[in-house]
């Protein structure tokens, strides 16, 4: 696949390869200690050591107290606090990742061998919610294709789906009377989108591992597309030949389609796309920015869709 | 309509009276403390929205209180009356203060995209049209309206707050993602507030000879 860089990335700005490699052993000896000490017990953030990557945008980062505090996380209750207040309760450690379906080896990957085996990278994204709000955030993580690659893809496979854990003694949004959505969460991507460099599975932002209110222990993130798509807390990830379900599409078909690619020119029925607040940005007098087309990945991924009415697939 | 706003609470309910100006006062304590709180940076990640959501929200809950002072003293002789004008005018503040915030701090004056959002939103439509609803009764809530008006023509007017709290619940419930219960709460306070009415209403056309007040 043949991959341009952001132009919003300046060479000089890309960490130099013998650089980040010396670095990368450095850390990689830190990291394993690190995680050994404070993974056990699930508790609390874990340093993690990752190299800087030419993906990564420079606009100004949202602050770690919003990008922690300000979640959507249903299985932990629908206002945006209630995931910081509630996820506590998950445990992320021991978890493993069932990475099965068409696949030649399928796999039960533990995340603390995934954080030790896979060259973690920095990733500061754009981070554009449906709702109309966007954050930048500094994920660190590995490839999606990376972890795709190990388990031996068939032929036949044309999509990925996605799991959330189904926990509800962990989780009080399963626990509801009346549940917002048909849990397990899932999410699904084709299988060229799964492989895009851009997609990633995070570990950790801000140089730690991931808050639970975030998706601990491991989740996805895909840049170009809403919020939603990047599930939380995975558990399993199949290889598949049929379009799967996605949560948010079975709940209101009309409202959120499979692609959710970020898309100013087509509108969510009940509200406009083509601009979004930028959280931490003015307080009270917050100005709206435009939205730009694949959340400003137009460059790298537009072509996934070419020939496609992003109108009908939105 | 039965008793007046000045009959004694039948039911031994000895209410200490409070000046009006107090339900004011004490009604306008949750905006001030919540656009100070914003200014301040105390309204976490997303200040605007939650200025925007917490007006609306008063609003709402200022009519359901509105809409509670009938059923309080026909079914427990409680009689609030006399601050049923004073909460159903803060209500219509709030609800002012709602509009002026999406207007102003939400879409930047953008008339463009407000008018857009009018004519293409359902919930922008139907809470634009509670608001509209709400101007008639907030501008005759006076006393010098009534005698203008006549009783019977006043009261008419006045039974637009129906439509309009269901239309309040209503936006309320579009404005969400799924069905979370929040919205379903204050909607189903509606329904048993206006079904309260619907009931008395036929009951007392069945049973005429029944009627007490």
């Amino acid at each position: 696949m043949l991959i341009r860089s952001a132009s919003d990335i300046l060479p000089s700005e890309i960490t130099p390869r013998e650089v980040y490699l010396n670095r990368r052993q450095w850390m990689a000896g830190a990291a394993g200690l690190a995680l050994a000490a404070a993974l056990p017990d699930g508790l609390g953030a874990a340093p993690l050591s990752a190299t800087k990557s030419p993906f990564s945008t420079d606009e100004k980062m949202t602050s770690r107290q919003d990008v922690t505090s300000y979640n959507n996380y249903y299985e932990f209750g629908t206002g945006k606090s209630d995931p910081v207040e509630y996820a506590k309760t998950l445990k992320p450690s021991p978890w493993s990742v069932e990475v099965d379906g068409m696949v030649g080896k399928p796999q039960e990957f533990g995340v603390e061998d995934l954080i030790k085996t896979s060259a973690l990278e920095e990733r500061i994204y754009r981070m554009r919610c449906v709702e109309g709000w966007s954050m930048v955030i500094p994920w660190v993580g590995f490839p999606l294709a990376d972890l795709i690659r190990r388990v031996e893809p068939l032929g036949s496979a044309k999509y990925v789906a996605f799991e959330t854990a189904s926990r509800p003694d962990e989780m009080p949004g399963l626990r509801s009377t009346f549940p917002v959505l048909d849990w397990p969460y899932v999410e699904g991507l084709r299988l060229d989108e799964a492989m895009h460099p851009l997609a990633i599975l995070a570990v950790g932002l801000y140089g730690e591992t991931l808050p639970n209110q975030n998706g601990a222990p491991i989740r996805l993130v895909v840049p170009w597309k809403y919020g939603f798509k990047g599930i939380k807390s995975i558990t399993r990830i199949s290889l598949v030949e049929k379009e799967p379900y996605t949560s948010w599409n079975k709940q209101a078909p009309e409202e959120y389609g499979f692609y959710a690619n970020v898309n100013p020119n087509v509108d969510h029925p009940r509200w406009s796309q083509a601009t979004e607040r930028r959280i931490g940005e003015g307080g009270l007098f917050v100005k709206r920015r435009p939205t730009l087309m694949f959340n400003g990945y137009a460059e790298q991924v537009a072509g996934l869709y070419s020939g496609m009415d992003l109108r009908k697939l939105y | 309509m039965g008793g007046r706003a000045s009959a004694p609470a039948r039911k031994g309910f000895a209410l200490p009276q409070v000046p009006k100006i107090a339900v004011y006062l004490i009604g306008f304590i949750p905006a001030v403390g919540t656009f100070y709180a914003g200014l301040m940076d105390q309204l976490g990640a997303d200040p605007m929205r939650t200025l925007e959501q917490t007006l609306g929200l008063w609003a709402l809950r200022f009519l359901l209180a509105a809409l509670a002072i009938t059923p309080l003293r026909q079914l427990l002789g409680i009689n609030l009356l006399r601050y049923r004008r004073a909460i159903g005018l803060l209500a219509f503040y709030y609800a002012a203060l709602h509009l002026t915030t999406y207007l102003v701090l939400d879409q930047g004056l953008d008339f463009a995209a407000i008018w857009a959002d009018i004519v293409k939103r359902p919930y922008i439509t139907i809470g634009m049209a509670t608001f509209v609803s709400l101007v008639p009764l907030a501008a005759t809530s006076n006393n010098a309206s009534i005698r203008r008006m006549g009783g019977q023509a006043w009261a008419r007017l006045h039974r637009l707050v129906y439509p309009a709290a269901i239309g309040a619940a209503l936006h309320f419930i579009l404005v969400v993602k799924s069905w979370p219960p929040e919205p379903m709460v204050y909607a189903a306070i509606v329904a048993v507030l206006l079904g309260y009415r619907l009931v008395r209403s036929v009951a007392r056309r069945a049973f005429p000879k029944q009627r007490t007040a």
